[in-house]
């Protein structure tokens, strides 16, 4: 910098020491929601180093850390895509269709737990569980409901599915076939990330091996025959739900990327190809510069990997693309009205962190699922801020801010340290079964919480600002409790008309198939699918395969 | 002489997998100096009362945000009552809303923590309850 | 209750009587010397096996094996899984059984966990006595798994009959476990995770050390396991089961039973003088007394002797 500037600079810091004799900062110091320490004023001796060309960049080329496309939301804005499903297939349908026609670009699909579990409605593990957090599907029946009317040509659909990921495709794939659609020309994810679900999530069903093999198959059945799948969707959106830092968010989750690309990899696949179709998920949380800073770092981290690491040449495989969901830890059940600010703020930086597309959570989801009016306010948030606010109408308007560009370098920096430290214990799957992640991510959590108990951190209207509230008086959903009976005998029936010898000659595919890792399992599920063996059937073969996963604790 | 340590197990029934607000109490609890059983996840309700039995707890804590809360609950404490263990205090928290907690605290539950309790606030009641339990033993 | 209605039912196979006693036991509830004095005779039959290893070796997942094994031979089996209590607020969080959680619905596997309670060597009185319990309720198999670090490795020996240490290629502890004098006190050895690599090297550097020692009555067998899938659980178990018809059968077995009861006779006393000591000078630890050793007036041994003369009139420190 020059001599102008320094001078300067010390004539100001000269002024503070005055300032702070006369009155003390808030704090002796401050940091980002993830721990980063913050300093007062960042300015352009801060930034010096980076070198814009190399590091920073223009959107659209490497390393991508403005953007990965070079007009971003001047072209057009990022897909608005509410999670949503609950009760029975019927149901979600409807909710699915005046989604649609309130706007939404793009349909994301939550599944109950024994759907995401490989349990059909009728298994004595699913019990109390039916339709609660999402929609219940047995059997492409019940995926023939979930898109009736809905033609899967024109919308794009999530799919939050990872363990039984396969069997999912293979029911959308399915329905395509019945409206007429080749599976060329399906879009939309699944999110097929297992090893977050070990991290941090708990969905799984088998031990890590047989997974990353059922995933690996899905990359190369859909690089061949549905090209414009994601077929994974590595989240690190749970891993911060589960309390970790927003560096460890992006650490954890790149390292699971690269996991993934070195299991595709091994099996022979190329990253040039594959890699266009990876995407990611995540959170968007409350510390705003913070979390601008780390979907720009994010961005910028992956291209490097893929480029130096795997030796990617192919820029569009080079792309991280993100889905940002706003963080439901943040939600407070009191005052739930706040939520909606709360919402507001972190969807407005995962934008100005340049998403490709975006749920916003609904005021009232620390109590419950969302109701239709607290989901419409979601929406209208969301497009609020694209037609309003005025920042989607120039490129990735907050670089060059010297706070941003400093907290998106020093979050590549503890990440990559992350990343290094994984990489000497053997990969992500050992750091796993070691508990390392998990246990930083649990001593984060840990430390938030005495941080809001000893309230160092404050949280509006729950540790400070608490009001009396009568029953809130918000009208929440409620699940009809008869939908795990209703699917019960929808199995029934189902299990009375079909082809049962087709069905069990299909499954027995998939048992000898699942013994032979060199065979794709991906057209068998389909096969199975078709005839209408139910996902329940096709899990539990696997099952009988591949063993199950019991998880690994660390506290 | 030791003292006489509070033994609580930490369960999550069902399919839910959300853990963090289970794995946080748990913590907070051993840091109050009791002994925590944590079960992890996927438990049936037979396999969280088993433990109970087999561990001697004072005390079950169940953690649920997948809406399946009545249920467990209500099973939970029911065949507690069946093996002859109506004394263990049943408590728990999670997505519950406020309107389903009258019905929870009838079916015999303790307490039932919504999100943002205290942990403290949580540690001070369990040490109130298991005080007046063992006071009737 | 009555401890002798706890009792009567706890022998009569209830569980959750047995799982009382245990507290009581682990509590050090005066009643309980009494209780295992009565218990004592009807002991001996169990096989109390030792799974030791470093933390992450898989011990857990292995006993699980384990356990059902030896439920297929239609045995009773108790597992005491210990793990470590915090030094600072004296809590614990016990999460062994989650590996086992499947044998709960299971009439004939008891699972009980223990923190340990600022005993030294990790595993403390309270487990030995446990072990007299369940063996006295009819157990055939009680199984010991121990925190896996530190004094706890060595100190199992004082428990179990048959100690089965857990070893992991590339966790890198091969040497430290050499060095703390633990490949001596294992009667089995399982060199779990044996998919992995460098499982090899592990094994033929476990039986190198074994054969320094020439002339063993019992070689310890060395079995390769992947506890997760079972493989080569069988085989470990066999070889658990032999070890303990050795240990009738053989001289050494005898001496080895001989030690282990004179050191359990030496725990009972010095636990009995604990609590004596700490009663004597509970009650003689007067603000008064402290005043003086505080003022040098006095000195810890004349007031350790005077404490002492309270309990056993007569001695001397010094």
């Amino acid at each position: 910098m020059n001599k102008e500037y320094t001078e300067a600079k010390a004539r100001f810091e000269a002024g503070v020491m005055k300032t702070l004799q006369k009155n003390k900062e808030r704090k002796e110091t401050f940091s980002t929601g993830g721990g980063l320490p913050l300093e007062r004023l960042y300015g352009p001796d801060m930034t010096e180093g980076t070198d814009y060309v190399k590091e920073v960049g223009f959107p659209g080329e490497y390393p991508f850390t403005r953007g990965v496309q070079s007009t971003m939301f001047r072209g057009r804005f990022w897909t608005m895509r509410q999670y949503a499903g609950f009760a029975s297939a019927e149901e979600s349908n409807e909710r699915y269709r005046y989604l649609l026609a309130s706007g939404t670009t793009g349909l994301s699909v939550a599944f109950d737990l024994p759907t995401q579990i490989g349990y059909d409605s009728d298994d004595p593990m699913a019990q109390g569980e039916c339709g609660k957090v999402g929609v219940a599907i047995d059997s492409l029946k019940d995926m023939e409901i979930l898109f009736d009317k809905i033609p899967l040509d024109k919308v794009s659909t999530s799919m939050t599915i990872n363990a039984p990921a396969s069997v999912l495709l293979a029911m959308y794939i399915c329905v395509g076939e019945k409206q007429g659609v080749p599976m060329s020309a399906l879009s939309g994810t699944i999110q097929n990330d297992i090893l977050k679900e070990y991290i941090a999530r708990g969905t799984y069903i088998f031990p890590p091996k047989p997974s990353m093999r059922l995933i690996t198959d899905i990359f190369e059945f859909c690089s061949q025959n549905v090209p414009k799948w994601n077929t994974i969707s590595i989240s690190g959106y749970h891993i911060r739900e589960a309390g970790s830092t927003a560096a460890q968010e992006v650490a954890f989750t790149l390292a699971d990327g690269i996991a993934y690309v070195e299991a595709a990899r091994s099996k022979g696949l190329d990253p040039n190809v594959f890699g266009e179709r990876l995407s990611f998920f995540f959170n968007a949380h409350n510390d705003f510069l913070e979390e601008v800073a780390k979907f720009r770092a994010a961005r910028r981290m992956w291209a490097k990997i893929m480029k130096e690491r795997f030796g990617v040449t192919n820029p569009k495989a080079q792309m991280l693309r993100f889905h940002t969901q706003t963080g439901g830890s943040t939600l407070t059940a009191q005052q739930p009205e706040n939520n909606i600010v709360r919402v507001t703020m972190q969807a407005l930086s995962a934008v100005l962190g340049g998403t490709q597309s975006l749920h916003t959570n609904s005021m009232d989801e620390a109590l419950a699922l969302p109701s239709e009016k607290s989901v419409m306010i979601a929406l209208r948030t969301q497009q609020i801020i694209a037609y309003e606010s005025g920042v989607t109408n120039t490129v990735d308007p907050l670089a060059g801010s010297y706070v941003v560009e400093s907290l998106t370098n020093e979050i590549e920096e503890k990440a990559f340290e992350y990343i290094q430290q994984i990489d000497e214990m053997g990969g992500m799957l050992t750091a796993i079964e070691k508990g390392y992640v998990q246990k930083h991510i649990q001593d984060a959590a840990y430390e938030f919480q005495r941080a809001v108990e000893s309230k160092e951190n404050v949280v509006v209207g729950v540790n400070k600002f608490q009001i009396e509230e009568k029953n809130k008086d918000m009208k929440l959903l409620t699940v009809d409790a008869s939908v795990g009976e209703r699917q019960i005998k929808k199995l029934q029936e189902l299990k009375a008309s079909r082809d049962n010898v087709a069905v069990s000659n299909a499954l027995d595919a998939i048992r000898s198939a699942a013994l032979n890792e060199s065979q794709n399992l991906m057209p068998l599920i389909i096969d199975a699918v078709r005839v209408y063996a139910t996902e329940g059937e096709i899990c539990g073969v696997l099952r009988g395969v591949f063993g199950e996963y019991t998880e690994n604790i660390v506290l | 002489m030791d003292e006489r340590k509070i033994r609580v197990v930490v369960a999550k029934p069902g399919l839910d997998g959300h853990d963090r607000g289970a794995k946080v109490v748990a913590r907070a609890l051993r840091d109050a100096g009791m002994e925590v059983i944590y079960t992890g996840l996927r438990q049936t309700a037979e396999q969280i009362v088993e433990t109970v039995l087999q561990e001697d707890a004072d005390a079950v804590g169940i953690s649920i945000l997948s809406g399946a809360h009545t249920f467990y609950f209500t099973k939970i404490i029911d065949m507690l009552r069946e093996k002859d263990a109506g004394d263990v205090i049943v408590f728990g928290g999670g997505v519950i809303p406020d309107s389903d907690i009258p019905g929870l605290i009838e079916a015999g539950a303790g307490a039932v923590f919504g999100p943002g309790t205290p942990t403290t606030v949580c540690v001070e009641w369990l040490e109130g309850a298991v005080a007046k339990k063992r006071a009737k033993e | 209750m009555a401890v002798d209605t706890l009792l009567e039912k706890a022998l009569g196979g209830d569980i959750r009587s047995i799982a009382r006693i245990i507290s009581l036991i682990e509590n050090d509830n005066p009643e309980k010397d009494a209780l295992l004095k009565r218990v004592y005779p009807m002991t001996g039959k169990a096989i109390v096996l030792g799974i030791t290893g470093s933390p992450g070796a898989g011990k857990s997942t292995l006993t699980d094996k384990v356990i059902e094994h030896f439920r297929r031979q239609g045995k009773k089996v108790g597992v005491i899984a210990v793990d470590p209590s915090s030094p600072f607020s004296g809590g614990a969080i016990l999460a062994d059984r989650i590996r086992m959680q499947r044998h709960t619905g299971d009439s004939g596997v008891y699972i009980r966990s223990m923190g340990t309670r600022g005993s030294l060597g990790g595993l403390s009185r309270g487990t030995r006595e446990s072990v007299i319990l369940l063996d006295a309720c009819g157990y055939d198999v009680i199984i010991i798994e121990t925190v896996g670090v530190g004094q706890s490795e060595v100190d199992i020996i004082k428990i179990a009959d048959t100690v089965c240490l857990v070893l992991v290629p590339g966790m890198g502890d091969d040497i430290q476990i050499m060095k703390a004098g633990i490949m001596e006190i294992a009667n089995v050895f399982a060199i779990n995770k044996a998919d992995k690599p460098g499982v090899d090297r592990v094994a033929a550097e476990v039986r190198l050390m074994l054969d320094l020692v020439k002339d063993r009555p019992w070689v310890p067998p060395v079995h390769l396991t992947v506890a997760e899938n079972g493989t080569g659980i069988e085989e470990l178990v066999a070889s658990i089961a032999s070890h303990s018809v050795f240990l009738k059968s053989n001289p050494d077995g005898v001496r080895r039973e001989w030690r282990r009861l004179a050191f359990e006779v030496e725990e009972i006393l010095l636990q009995h003088i604990t609590r004596m000591t700490e009663k004597s000078w509970n009650a003689y630890k007067t603000d008064e007394v402290m005043e003086l050793l505080l003022s040098r007036k006095s000195n810890p041994y004349a007031v350790a002797e005077d404490v002492l003369r309270k309990i056993i009139p007569g001695t001397r420190v010094v």
